[in-house]
């Protein structure tokens, strides 16, 4: 096991490393990043524009900026990624792109954390059931919800979300929902039991947003590979010794049809980031969606360099999580 | 040809002569009755078949375009002359909607056929040659699907500030959605160069490109086209997402998305600003995945009864 | 050992006679967007305690259907009718605590498939104890010293190493042994196995055979042994039915139904057989038409279409199953009952009496008039083809003198690199799957290569093909080597090398037309669309089928019709060679006998040599001229098929030639056999010195240590054993088995 780890771990290097190469080139080749400098009024001097470029890096290769943006060699210090430096930011050279990403990831994390965990119990949940009651009314109408969510726009629900929040506060004549902000700094200091409540307040409204996402897609592929499973010889076995049904589902069926949705729903860590961002605008989270936008809005490379370099990572995290599960829940991998 | 008996008994017993009628069906008309007896899928293509006349064809026999009017008073509920209302600026919705959805489908049928046309080949070349070259192509496949499909799309737009056009917006998201189509061709393609009827056509010293164009791709028409039809929606997702960002189509051309985006804060004030767009991009993406749950069940030869 | 047992209705035994199982008018209906599927009819039998009852049929006559039903293990929209009484207890529409309490304690089931059988996430140990937990109000501990008591009586070597072991470390052989201790975990009174030993080799078929007998012994259970296979039936059961088209159209004893049958299906499905038994010049005779297909019916009996001696009554009023005159009475546990009108007419008749022994397709016909007609027709297009092929090419004239050696093949070794799954794919073994095969093929003759599976033998057909590349040796067609032309070189050659595969179903593109996957050789040795055209339905007459049906697709045509375009595609180029590589064990056997006989009729007619890949001895033995023996990449023993057959050899020969069931009751029960222990081992990693040395009977017992010492460490060389009887065995002696 401690090999198939270590395996792992060595197999997902290089798909970092590509990753980064990836994300650099991209944002390199189509950012300029002294576009706002350059539009100023009046016009900026020469001298300043070159002394933005020296600080920025600007004035080496791609190539070597691309070295130096890993290993921080030949740098002023502030930029490395192996030395946890993330680069000169564009928004003041006292801005530090590290600080700011770190400050925002626990909030972010915790919305996708939270929701993840919300969509996966909801989706095996109506998965199985859906498979149990195949072509049942409830299975139709599971379905239907099934293609509802995969349709919904995250933004435009998080909108009537917020909206019908709004609606229940004024109805019960009390802030139920925060329908703005993380509430991250409102709870500091206070009992446990307040904080609870505010993180609760703030949390519910974008968790189920942003769950219904990828509830939708797991749920769906939770039944086919329940169905799957329902008709192998091993459940037909499990029957023929006389189990109980119930007894069937949970230990033979149940069991083994968990185990390649390991598998998607680590891929769906990338949809559900996406998922994130769109909700926190719309909440007006301070998080890495915030982070995100202004980056963009700066023309900051290395924020946005750095901001995917991470989610790729997150992604990455993931899977070799999911693979590693994969290997404990499947002996047949485990013994490879 | 002399008189075998052959087709006279096909004509006496039953059994042979239902087997008789589906052999003068082909392939294309078989699927074809699946699909028409999938009714979400039917209603569908009928539903999306409007959304599309609305789009494209709408404009030319209505008053209003996408743009400004002064002549339009801003902000006024839905009424005779605007039966979708106004903007604040002083756009006709009803107008907006049309050009939206335009562009909206615009973008998301050409994600759908770029990315389709790249991840086919793709995938099929690292499914067919296998060993290394597979490894190693489908390694760079994998680094495409770990990046967030939408704040990649949109860090790019919004980096170079390309966003404007439409057909900008969808090479980049086909950067990031090609690599799905790859996946699935490659999968589709490696079972399908063991099976013993490519096997049987290299016996007869058929070339690789003979055995890919002839064999491997037809062959893999089916799940090919299902997948390209679910990015359909997955791209109008990812394009709303990013207008909705500010980072896709801009001002003065307008997206369903960017319409929602605007129209963020006045939920319950102007609501009319709001509903719609996001109406209309539900009833697109929904339609879209009922074709494709349709054209599976359709397109999947092991798929014996169509019910729902 | 014996277990005690609770059994609260032991009393209502009493009255019934010693009837466990009592199945009577059990009929399963499955509902379809095309209507209701009657996949069952009225299906009663009894079972008396102890007793063993085989049912046999050929796909989808409703055999297994039935003893899903009888479990309650049929999907919740089948609709079941009828009854089936367990020692006098009714199980059919139990609740699911009810059927618990039956499933498992008082009946019992083995699947066909070992592979997918069990669990692949649970330890064997847990899924036997399970069995006894679900019954037994005992201790874990308790439960898991049970599993490895039954794991030890079905013979599972090193049986504590196993409980902890997964399913997926195990054979398919050791698994289907799991499933029987599952089985016979609470001591059940019935048994039901349904094709126990379809998926497994026949070494390996006699050990799980042996397994399911010594659990019988064990538990006293009467056993309902489902197969397709005659000749199972007759080593292993007392009482057979025969089913067809979801009823029970014959019933008797074994030798009843083997020798007097009085059912013209039951008689047609034994003449279709090939014999291990039997000699080549033999003609089988296939059994017309296809089974109905459960749609649509006839009206009258389910076989009359089929049928020879068919007349109008049939055609009308469906028969029903009635003891036959002159034979054993009711009451008597031996009664012959059939469903037929005329069953009078069967006495001492001959299949080939009743049934002709044709090569054209049956399949699409409705009479036998119908198939006098095609055949007339066939005969006349095939002697238009050889004139045409006369004018082309001489062979006839050529095969006069000494049969030339076309194909040669010498030390052929195939080794396949085991890869690592990153992405740098490095070497980390090897499967050594050809390691030295020497031979060749001669014009006009058909070597067999036999072997199970993991032989190595379709790998040696394509190497044989140049279809993969080899490791070390030579293969030279017409003293031309193959194995370093370029593909380009090589595609010339092609023409006259060409393969049949194994599966119908996967050997056509299903998105081509008849016409084009038969064109499609001469399409790519740039034949012209129209030469191509007539000389597809000239192929297709060639093969028996209907030219007409050109235009078709692959899926409307049965598994027989589709092997027959396989066929026609392999000899669109008109080669001299053709490998078959298992060509006809997919298909069921009254489809089977139709595809042989062509195959032997186009060798005669077309002049072709056949490299025959198989594993079934008896086929062989029909078809074959020459046989080469393999086990693990090596070849064992090869002579001609009368010396192979009549004084095998080589031990490994023997135990083949010995766990082939005879479809002979008395035969079969009482020849001499010759078995092995345990399983193939792992290509990847042989034995030294004498490959077959780990399973070898004369090995484990009849050689003394230093006369091992030699198996262990020198590999046997292929000797002349004189008249061109080869075996490589140190020790080998013939002897005869049939």
């Amino acid at each position: 096991m401690l090999v198939y780890t270590m395996r792992r771990i060595l197999g997902a290097l290089p798909v970092l490393v590509l990753a980064s190469i990836l994300t650099f080139v991209m944002i390199d080749v189509t950012g300029d990043p002294l576009a706002d400098i350059r539009m100023a009024q009046p016009p900026p001097t020469e001298e300043v524009l070159q002394q933005a470029e020296e600080r920025l890096y600007l004035d080496r290769s791609m190539p070597e900026r691309y070295w130096l943006w890993v290993t921080g060699i030949g740098g002023n210090g502030d930029i490395g990624l192996l030395q946890g430096e993330f680069g000169p930011s564009t928004q003041g050279p006292h801005y530090d792109i590290g600080a700011a990403i770190a400050e925002r990831l626990w909030t972010t994390l915790r919305l996708v954390g939270a929701a993840m965990i919300f969509a996966l119990g909801l989706a095996i949940i109506t998965g199985v059931v859906s498979a149990l009651r195949q072509y049942s009314k409830l299975d139709y109408t599971l379905t239907f919800v099934g293609f509802l969510a995969l349709a919904l726009p995250t933004f435009w629900f998080a909108g009537i979300m917020q909206a019908a929040g709004v609606k229940f506060n004024q109805l019960v004549g009390d802030q139920v929902f925060a329908t703005i902000g993380d509430g991250r700094f409102r709870a500091e200091g206070a009992p446990l039991w307040d904080q609870f409540l505010n993180a609760f307040a703030h949390m519910a409204l974008p968790t189920i947003v942003l769950m219904l996402i990828s509830f939708a897609s797991w749920s769906r592929y939770q039944r086919t590979s329940m169905l799957e499973v329902m008709n192998s010889d091993y459940v037909r076995l499990a029957r023929a010794k006389g189990l109980r049904n119930h007894t069937v589902i949970r230990r033979h069926a149940l069991r083994t049809a968990l185990i390649p949705l390991t598998t998607v729903v680590a891929i769906g860590v990338a949809g559900v980031i996406d998922g994130a961002i769109l909700t926190e605008v719309v909440f007006q989270w301070r998080g890495l969606g915030d982070f995100f936008i202004t980056a963009v809005d700066n023309n900051d490379s290395f924020a946005l360099m750095g901001w995917l370099l991470l989610s790729g990572t997150i992604v990455i995290l993931a899977n070799l999580v999911a693979d590693l599960l994969y290997a404990v829940l499947d002996p047949r991998i485990r013994y490879e | 040809m002399s008189e075998n008996g052959m087709s006279k008994s096909a004509r006496r017993d039953p059994a042979k002569k239902r087997k008789k009628s589906s052999a003068d069906q082909t392939q294309l008309q078989t699927i074809l009755i699946r699909f028409t007896r999938h009714r979400p899928a039917m209603i569908s293509l009928v539903l999306l078949g409007i959304i599309a006349l609305f789009a494209f064809v709408g404009p030319f026999f209505w008053t209003w375009d996408h743009t400004v009017y002064r002549e339009i008073p801003s902000n006024q509920p839905p009424s005779g002359v605007h039966p979708l209302g106004t903007s604040a600026a002083g756009h006709d919705v009803l107008g907006q909607l049309m050009r939206g959805a335009q562009q909206t489908l615009k973008v998301a049928f050409t994600v759908s056929l770029l990315s389709t046309a790249v991840g086919s080949v793709w995938g099929a070349t690292a499914g067919y040659y296998g060993g290394r070259v597979d490894a190693f192509m489908m390694r760079v496949v994998d680094i495409f699907l770990i990046v967030p499909l939408l704040v990649a799309a949109a860090a790019i737009a919004g980096n170079s500030g390309a966003g404007t056009s439409w057909s900008a917006i969808a090479l980049i998201i086909s950067i990031f959605s090609w690599a799905t189509i790859a996946r699935v061709v490659r999968g589709v393609v490696l079972s399908l160069r063991e099976q013993e009827f490519v096997e049987a056509a290299r016996a007869s010293g058929a070339s690789a490109p003979w055995i890919i164009l002839r064999h491997l791709l037809p062959n893999a028409a089916g799940p090919i086209i299902v997948a390209a039809t679910l990015l359909v929606a997955v791209a109008i997702l990812a394009e709303a997402g990013m207008s909705f960002l500010g980072l896709g189509i801009q001002l003065p051309d307008i997206s369903l998305g960017q319409m929602i985006g605007s129209a963020r804060t006045a939920v319950s004030t102007r609501p009319w600003l709001f509903y719609p767009p996001g109406v209309l991009l539900v009833l697109i993406c929904l339609t879209i995945n009922f074709i494709g749950d349709g054209l599976r069940d359709a397109l999947d030869p092991r798929q014996t009864r169509v019910r729902r | 050992m014996t277990t005690e047992y609770e059994n609260k209705e032991h009393t209502a035994v009493a009255d019934t006679d010693d009837v466990v199982l009592e199945v009577s008018d059990l009929s399963v209906t499955f509902p379809s967007d095309d209507g209701p599927l009657p996949a069952v009819r009225q299906v009663s039998y009894k079972v008396r305690r102890g007793e063993a009852l085989g049912i046999v049929g050929e796909s989808g006559s409703g055999k297994s259907v039935t003893s899903m039903a009888i479990m309650g293990l049929l999907p919740r929209n089948a609709r079941v009718e009828g009854s089936a009484r367990l020692l006098g207890q009714e199980i059919i529409g139990l609740n699911d605590k009810q059927i618990s309490e039956v499933r498992g304690q008082r009946i019992a089931m083995i699947f066909q498939d070992p592979l997918t059988s069990l669990n692949p996430v649970y330890t064997i140990g847990y899924q036997i104890a399970e069995a006894v937990l679900a019954h037994r109000k005992v201790g874990k501990k308790v439960a898991m010293a049970r599993a490895l008591e039954l794991l030890e009586i079905v013979g599972i070597p090193s049986p504590e190493q196993r409980l902890r072991q997964y399913p997926h470390e195990l054979s398919g052989g050791m698994r289907q042994r799991v499933v029987i201790a599952i089985a016979m975990a609470n001591d059940p009174d019935v048994i039901i196995a349904d094709e126990p030993t379809t998926a497994l080799d026949v070494t390996v078929q006699a050990q799980v055979l042996d397994a399911l007998q010594r659990a019988r012994e064990e538990t006293g259970a009467a056993l309902v042994l489902i197969t397709h296979d005659l000749g199972v039936v007759a080593g292993q059961v007392d009482r057979v039915g025969v089913m067809y088209a979801g009823r029970i159209v014959e019933m008797g004893s074994v030798e009843e139904v083997f020798y007097r049958p009085r059912m013209p299906y039951a008689l047609g499905l034994l003449g279709s057989l090939p014999r291990l038994d039997g000699d080549r010049g033999d003609r089988l005779t296939p059994i017309l038409g296809a089974p109905p297909s459960l749609r649509d019916l006839p009206g009258g009996c389910g076989f009359a279409p089929r049928c020879p001696m068919a007349r109008e009554r049939c055609h009308e009023e469906e028969p029903r199953l009635l003891l036959i005159e002159n034979g054993p009475q009711e009451g008597e546990a031996t009664a012959h009952t059939a469903a037929c009108h005329f069953s009078e007419e069967l006495v001492d008749a001959e299949a080939s009496d009743l049934f002709r022994s044709t090569s054209v397709d049956t399949e699409g016909l409705g009479s036998v008039a119908e198939m006098e007609a095609a055949e007339a027709h066939v005969a006349e297009a095939r002697e238009g083809y050889l004139g045409e092929l006369g004018a082309e090419a001489d062979r006839e004239v050529a095969a006069k003198a000494e049969p030339e050696v076309l194909l040669t093949a010498t030390d052929l070794v195939k080794h396949f690199p085991i890869r690592s799954k990153g992405l740098m794919r490095r070497r980390v073994g090897e499967v050594q799957a050809v390691s030295g095969i020497s031979l060749d093929l001669r014009e006009r003759e058909t070597l067999a290569l036999v072997g199970e599976s993991g032989c190595g033998k379709s790998t040696t057909a394509r190497l044989l093909l140049n279809l993969i590349k080899l490791t070390s040796g030579e293969v030279s067609y017409m003293g031309q080597p193959l194995q370093d032309l370029s593909d380009r070189r090589m595609r010339p050659l092609r023409k006259d090398l060409q393969l049949v595969f194994q599966d119908p179903f996967a050997s056509l593109d299903p998105r081509m037309t008849v016409s084009d996957i038969i064109a499609e050789p001469m399409r790519i040795h740039g034949s012209g669309h129209r030469d191509a055209r007539k000389r597809v339905s000239e192929l297709l007459e060639l093969v028996g089928l209907n030219p007409e049906h050109g235009s078709r697709y692959p899926h409307e045509f049965s598994g027989g019709q589709r092997q027959r375009i396989g066929v026609a595609r392999a000899l669109s180029l008109n080669p001299r060679v053709l490998v078959l590589d298992e060509p006809v064990s997919a298909l069921d056997v009254s489809i089977q006998a139709g595809v042989i006989n062509l195959l032997e009729d186009l060798q005669d007619e077309l002049g072709l040599s056949y490299l025959f890949v198989s594993h079934d001895l008896s086929v062989v033995k029909h078809i074959a001229d020459r046989v080469a023996v393999m086990y693990l990449g090596k070849m064992v023993e090869t002579a001609t098929t009368d010396q192979l057959f009549s004084a095998p050899a080589h031990p490994y020969t023997q135990a083949l030639i010995s766990a082939i069931p005879l479809p002979d009751p008395v035969k079969e029960r009482t020849r001499e056999r010759i078995t092995v222990t345990g399983d193939i081992p792992s290509p990847a990693n042989p034995p030294s010195g004498c490959r077959f040395r780990t399973r070898c009977p004369k090995f484990a017992n009849e050689l003394s240590d230093a006369e091992r010492a030699r198996c262990v460490e020198e590999p046997p060389e292929l000797k002349d054993r004189g008249t061109g009887h080869r075996d490589a065995c140190h020790y080998s002696k013939a002897i005869e088995l049939i």
